[in-house]
């Protein structure tokens, strides 16, 4: 800058001047800006990557089988013969038995931890309960596969045979040998692996609640599980479905875990305790292996089945946090 | 009005049904996290040696260890991070200060939210199309690129939310000097927001060091301990993956050792991370 060197002389500003410069580093600025922009737009690229390598990569497979790729349940590499039938229903069952199962555990904890927890002890569990969200699911299909399995086909799945088979209408879901592996196990450590995300998101609404509406409710004569259902529930509608679904979609896309312990047999069942498969298990078990333009073409459409449902999923979770103006957590 | 003693009885009830279920539902969930790591520690620590670290990854029936395993998973993260953390502290930079309230914004943040929770292996199944297939073979390049793609939007998203949270008036007092745009960005936001976009990368990092699926597809495996970025390479989860699956007990006790390991590494970087936000060190 021009010093001043008093104060009836303070001389004009003069580009020309040799003691004048303009803040140094003016000229980065157009090229950081065209920086960052670049690499956000990089993210849009990745995405309509995704998007359109999939789409282009599956268009042969809906070519040759048309919509009976998606209802044929046949599997068979040999005869070059795809329908994914097997694969999405799998999917779906996991899914469906991990949010049955992890929703209730992942309310109660984030219930328990907002209202009954002693505050000694209310930041270790919420962080194990977080640390659960940090184990990679390698780590959970192990698991799964080393202890649960086991106990599963002695202990759990030889009971429910006995006791539940023969019910009426829902008696075949709990037919066949106990091999253990099978949809009702992968379903079940996937409900363990979506309830810290669950439980989290919930806790972190519950914290949105106005302390005087609780203490109204409290004040007016509700109990604690009146509390809960009157005031933080209904006030947390939005967040805790948009909760839900994130974990459905966790659920969902979840690879290695479910490969593990779901047999990869791709066959339509009723029993929850047969093997079966799900698209993203069918990917990671025969995807490096895959051989001819048939096989991999079908498998990449595999993958963009998965893709677009998870997209729809996402998208629908993602308005359910903009509606109490957060967004999908990390 | 006297209440209804029933209608009390009955109130009462329900309030001691529900807290004992609430009691069960976190026992439940803690006692997994038990299970789980009292199982990783004592099988994973029986099968500790230090030939884990010294020896490569054994035919089935001979000892050995994880070396080309851990050398492949550090190769591939080192790599993955160094392309991520530019990219994605940059991308976040122009979400927090360029385009906070632009069309092209929105677009991007939609996006990254998307990525951020999409299913890992489809991610593979795009490095697959866009680098494997291509050059007609797997490479640890692949296996790389797909682990950047996947570290990107965390990153992307923590370094976004922590430059928003520095105050508005610095950035102005900043400006108001003559400081350029940029300048200001490089000296006052990622300053402010240095231990909020650190913690960004730690998770990041952790997330990425965990991650199987996308590589089985992309760097695949390899039984020998190699540099080169040009061929398949071994990495740390496919390994155990591998080892676990199969029938031969050595090989299922590295997977355990392995599976320690990493659960160790990652519990750690998070457990880290995690102090490095708490309000303490905040403040």
């Amino acid at each position: 800058m021009v010093p001043a060197s008093g104060v009836d002389k303070v001389p004009a500003p003069n580009e020309d001047a040799e003691d004048f410069h303009l803040p140094s580093g003016l000229h980065f600025e157009g090229p950081f800006k065209i920086l960052t922009r670049l690499s956000a737009i990089l993210i849009i690229g990745v995405m309509a990557g995704i998007f359109l390598l999939l789409v282009l990569e599956s268009v042969p497979v809906f070519h040759k089988f048309g919509f009976s790729f998606i209802t044929a349940s046949s599997w068979n590499p040999v005869s070059n013969k795809f329908g994914a039938l097997a694969s999405i229903v799998g999917t779906l069952a996991t899914s469906f038995i991990a949010v049955l199962f992890g929703v209730p555990l992942a309310l109660g904890s984030a219930l328990f931890l907002n209202e009954l927890c002693p505050f000694k002890l209310r930041s270790p569990l919420s962080t194990m309960i977080e640390l659960l969200a940090a184990i990679p699911s390698i780590i959970y299909g192990m698991w799964g596969l080393f202890v649960m399995v086991p106990i599963m086909s002695h202990f759990i799945q030889p009971a429910m045979i006995k006791h539940c088979g023969h019910i009426p209408y829902v008696g075949g879901l709990f037919q066949g040998p106990p091999f253990g592996i099978g949809t009702l196990t992968a379903g079940l450590i996937l409900s363990v692996m979506i309830l810290p995300f669950i439980a989290s998101v919930s806790l972190q609404a519950f914290a949105t609640v106005p302390a005087s509406l609780r203490e109204a409710a409290y004040g007016t004569g509700a109990n604690v599980w009146e509390v809960c259902r009157t005031v933080l529930i209904p006030f947390t509608k939005a967040s805790l479905i948009g909760a839900i679904m994130l974990g459905l979609g966790r659920a969902l896309g979840e690879t290695m875990a479910v490969t593990f312990v779901i047999g990869n047999a791709h066959r339509l069942s009723v029993s929850l305790l047969a093997p079966g498969t799900t698209i993203s298990a069918t990917l990671a078990n025969e995807f490096a292996e895959a051989f001819g333009d048939t096989y991999i073409s079908s498998l990449l459409a595999l993958g963009l089945i998965l893709f677009l449902i998870t997209f729809v999923i996402l998208m629908i979770t993602r308005m359910l946090f903009l509606y109490d103006k957060r967004r999908i957590p990390v | 009005m006297k209440p209804d003693p029933s209608v009390l009885l009955r109130r009462r009830i329900v309030n001691y049904c529900m807290l004992v279920l609430f009691t069960l539902a976190i026992f439940i969930s803690i006692g997994a996290l038990t299970a789980i790591l009292w199982k990783l520690s004592f099988s994973g620590l029986k099968a500790f040696s230090p030939d884990v670290f010294l020896k490569s990854t054994p035919a089935p029936g001979s000892s050995g260890g994880l070396l080309n395993a851990i050398l492949g998973s550090v190769i591939l993260i080192v790599t993955a991070m160094v392309a991520a953390i530019p990219l994605g502290v940059l991308a976040g930079t122009y979400l927090a200060e360029y385009g906070r309230t632009s069309r092209l914004g929105d677009v991007i943040r939609f996006c990254n939210d998307i990525l951020l929770s999409a299913p890992s292996i489809v991610i593979g199944l795009f490095i697959y199309g866009i680098i494997v297939l291509p050059s007609k073979h797997f490479s640890a390049w692949a296996g790389a690129a797909s682990l950047c793609l996947i570290a990107i939007p965390v990153i992307v998203r923590t370094s976004e939310d922590m430059l928003r949270l520095v105050p508005n008036s610095l950035r102005e007092a900043g400006v108001a000097l003559g400081c350029p745009y940029w300048k200001m960005i490089v000296k006052i936001g990622w300053k402010s927001a240095r231990p909020g976009i650190i913690t960004g990368i730690i998770l990041a990092l952790a997330r990425i060091s965990g991650e199987t699926a996308p590589l089985l597809f992309t760097s695949l495996n390899n039984q020998f301990t190699t540099l080169s970025m040009n061929v398949p390479i071994s990495s740390l989860p496919i390994v155990i993956f591998q080892f676990a699956m199969s029938p031969y007990k050595d090989w299922q006790n590295l997977a355990w050792a392995g599976a320690f390991l990493i659960t160790i590494t990652v519990l750690g970087l998070s457990i880290f991370a995690r102090q490095m936000l708490s309000p303490k060190r905040r403040s």
